[in-house]
């Protein structure tokens, strides 16, 4: 495999990867919120379901998904040989 | 001690697990020396002068220690900072004085709709990672404008890009500065010009000596001062109220609670079914564009502000940049899952033991924060019972004998300022004084590490992007020191001369900064990188464009209303009866003479701002849609204009993968 074409297949998984996050980010920041009403109508420990995902669901998201995209990433850096020298 | 850690520098980074823990066990020790005191008898205040004095001279002696003169140590710490202990960093580097201090009151008296704060500030993280930060890194620069200036060809992107970076930040280290003085004059008496020249003093301390690597190592002892400050009071509350150590688990109960008092108070006629905004009910106060535009404007935000990016260029590598982005992030999510339980406490305290009860009967700290002026009632300040008996009376029109008048506090009778939550609960929850010094100086240190950043921020973009690169680019290393030191101090004093004189605009326009630096710089880094046909005329265009187009919509609406709304009338939101409103407030204006007119150009200027939008969106989100005309600018004019030369695609490409060595290899010494 040439250097170009790694490069092109490291640069393709990387995009994928890329747009999976900015899915699950944009379904976490905007589209579950868009349900807000019907969520709040499900109560979970006193929290009205809708207000929850605002409040702390959607931010444990958040989290979640930065310490997976750390690690998913560098499988794709390694797998390429795109990785830097330790 | 200085010069063997010059000497040997691997020394510090590999023993940081051992000093920042020594260093936190030091604090509750030190928490815990305090708390005897108090019940040896100390006074309040020489306790709260230990307290404040004592973690600025921590703070101060790690500047000093981590004092340095090479510029790579100075402008990105030596590129050896770990990703967790630059997440501690950025996370105090982002939680600022009002975050700490405000939060939890916007949340408080907002419900729901103040959720959008708390969304927009922390998934902007997303985007940081996923989009931006490890290209920064691997591209090496010192600076965002460096950034711009070697992608886009050329001083102009880069002079835009300083400009951008110093529009956003001047005003946010102004109101950091500000909030240094207000918590130091609020806890410990100082007088609010003397707090905020000490406040000045702090900052210069952490920063001036040791530049971005002195920055770095005291935010991380900053951000353990402040979670632990923010945490420690309202997981003893949460113990003492619901047993269970878990503020985050155990206010769900309170919303219950809150959600039946709320019921309860319109039933027995204490609360007004229009004022009062139902706390978990969406879309009160914000309606969906609005609530949404925002959560949009303060992620993009986040993800372009130069303050928070630069803290990635300081990581050893591109991986360690994307890990320190996820650190980042739960650093910053502990304090911010947690600011609803505050505002949800509060909220139950105020309708269970203020509203409905007698004037006589108020608890305490309601007179303690209205002695301060943070606690209305009537629409007067809460200073003592006879002056609020009389307010209320004039209230209600109650015209009998003053000694038979009783008075059941209502909803719309009181009023609280939103830092009073996060500061008032020790008190409430009748904790020692211990606590109480506690989150002063947790708010005192969520305020210097913001301001310490900004401040950087502003002063490199000067003495590195306009005096090294644009005007002297054969300077030598002693003297860009030396001209980055000078800087530093003189933009730190004009920070804090401005903070000074309590400027209210400029404590508004801070809100402003995510929406000036959405559509300034977050095409230009985001298409950097993801688009290799994007040029520097493209690039130029769209953010002359799209910040050119924010700041209108910002300016317009706020200080040109009326011209705003004549001119954009078919676009606003304004009902019939608002329009119809405007024409008559415009006609009294016009007609009226004398002092009668500046009270009516108020009222015209006023109702103005009301109509003066697009599609009604509030100026806050102003980067709502200058964000995608500058994208589409930028996309437009790149393609119409030459492609990117190859050794250009080359370097992007070269960006785009962690292997290799960084593009931009400064001489660092």
């Amino acid at each position: 495999m040439t250097e170009h074409h790694r490069q092109d297949e490291y640069w393709g998984r990387t995009s994928r990867l890329m747009w999976i996050m900015l899915a699950l980010w944009l379904f976490f920041s905007f589209i579950i919120h868009f349900f807000v009403n019907a969520l709040n109508s499900i109560t979970i420990l006193g929290f009205p379901l809708g207000f929850y995902m605002a409040a702390q669901g959607s931010l444990i998201a958040f989290v979640i998904m930065l310490f997976i995209f750390a690690k998913s990433q560098n499988s794709i850096d390694r797998d390429t040989g795109m990785a830097e020298e330790e | 001690m200085a010069t063997k850690e010059q000497a040997a520098p691997g020394d510090f980074v590999s023993n940081l697990g051992k000093i920042y823990g020594l260093y936190t066990g030091g604090f509750f020790v030190f928490v815990a020396i305090i708390a005897v005191l108090e019940q040896m008898g100390v006074p309040n205040r020489i306790l709260g002068y230990m307290f404040v004095g004592l973690t600025l001279l921590v703070y101060a002696f790690i500047g000093v220690l981590t004092r340095t003169m090479q510029v790579g140590e100075y402008y990105v710490a030596g590129r050896r900072v770990p990703a967790f202990y630059n997440g501690m960093a950025t996370g105090a580097d982002w939680m600022s004085g009002a975050s700490f201090v405000g939060m939890a009151g916007t949340l408080y008296a907002l419900g729901y709709d103040g959720l959008a704060f708390v969304l927009g500030w922390t998934g902007g993280y997303v985007l940081v990672a996923v989009l931006i930060a490890p290209y920064l890194r691997k591209f090496g620069a010192y600076t965002v404008p460096d950034f711009l200036a070697e992608r886009y060809g050329g001083w102009f992107p880069r002079l835009l890009g300083v400009i951008v970076l110093i529009c956003c930040s001047f005003t946010y280290v102004t109101a950091q500065i500000y909030a240094t003085g207000i918590i130091a004059s609020r806890f410990l008496g100082l007088d609010f010009q003397v707090a905020v020249y000490a406040g000045l003093l702090g900052i210069l301390l952490c920063s001036m000596l040791g530049g971005m690597r002195a920055v770095t190592w005291t935010q991380v002892a900053q951000y353990i001062v402040l979670i632990v400050a923010y945490l420690v009071p309202v997981v003893i509350l949460s113990t003492q109220k619901y047993g269970l150590p878990i503020p985050q688990i155990s206010y769900g109960q309170a919303l219950q609670d809150i959600t039946a008092r709320e019921g309860a108070m319109i039933a027995q006629g204490l609360a007004d079914v229009k004022s009062l905004k139902p706390h978990t009910t969406p879309f009160t106060t914000y309606d969906t564009l609005n609530y949404f535009g925002l959560i949009l404007c303060l992620m993009v935000g986040t993800a372009s502000l130069p303050h928070i990016l630069m803290r990635y260029f300081t990581t050893p590598s591109v991986r360690e940049a994307r890990q320190s982005v996820a650190w980042s992030l739960f650093f910053i999510f502990l304090l911010y899952f947690t600011a609803p339980a505050y505002a949800a406490f509060a909220k139950l305290e105020v309708y269970n033991n203020v509203i409905g009860q007698t004037l006589a009967s108020l608890p305490d700290w309601v007179y303690t924060y209205g002695n301060l002026g943070l606690v209305k009632i009537c629409g007067v300040g809460a200073t003592s019972v006879d002056a609020i008996r009389e307010a209320c009376a004039k209230a209600v029109q109650y015209t009998g004998d003053m000694g038979q008048f009783t008075h059941l506090l209502r909803h719309q009778d009181f009023a609280i300022d939103n830092d009073v939550v996060v500061i008032s609960t020790p008190e409430i929850a009748g904790m020692p004084y211990v606590i109480a010094g506690l989150v002063a100086a947790g708010g005192l240190a969520a305020a210097l590490s913001t301001a310490d950043g900004l401040l950087l921020a502003i002063a490199n973009a000067l003495s590195h992007d306009i005096y090294y690169k644009m005007l002297d680019r054969n300077a030598p290393t002693a003297r860009r020191l030396i001209v980055a030191r000078v800087l530093l101090v003189l933009v730190a004093i004009a920070a804090a001369y401005t903070a000074s004189t309590k400027p209210a605009d400029i404590l508004s326009m801070v809100a402003w900064a995510f929406s000036l630096a959405a559509a300034g710089l977050f095409p230009a880094l985001v298409l950097g990188v993801w688009s290799k046909r994007t040029n520097g005329y493209g690039a130029v265009a769209g953010m002359i464009i799209g910040f050119g187009m924010c700041l209108y919509y910002l300016v317009g609406t706020r200080y040109f209303a009326s011209s705003f709304y004549e001119t954009w009338s078919f676009l606003s939101s304004a009902s019939p009866e608002a329009a119809a409103k405007y024409a008559e407030l415009k006609q009294a204006w016009m007609s009226a003479t004398g002092d009668a007119q500046a009270a009516a150009w108020t009222a015209f200027d006023k109702h103005a701002q009301s109509v003066a939008n697009w599609w009604g969106l509030r100026n806050i989100s102003a980067a709502l849609f200058a964000l995608p005309v500058g994208f589409i600018v930028m996309w437009v004019v790149s393609r119409i204009t030459p492609a990117p030369s190859q050794t250009m695609q080359d370097m992007i490409d070269n960006i785009r993968r962690p292997k290799g060595d960084m593009i931009l290899q400064e001489k660092t010494n």
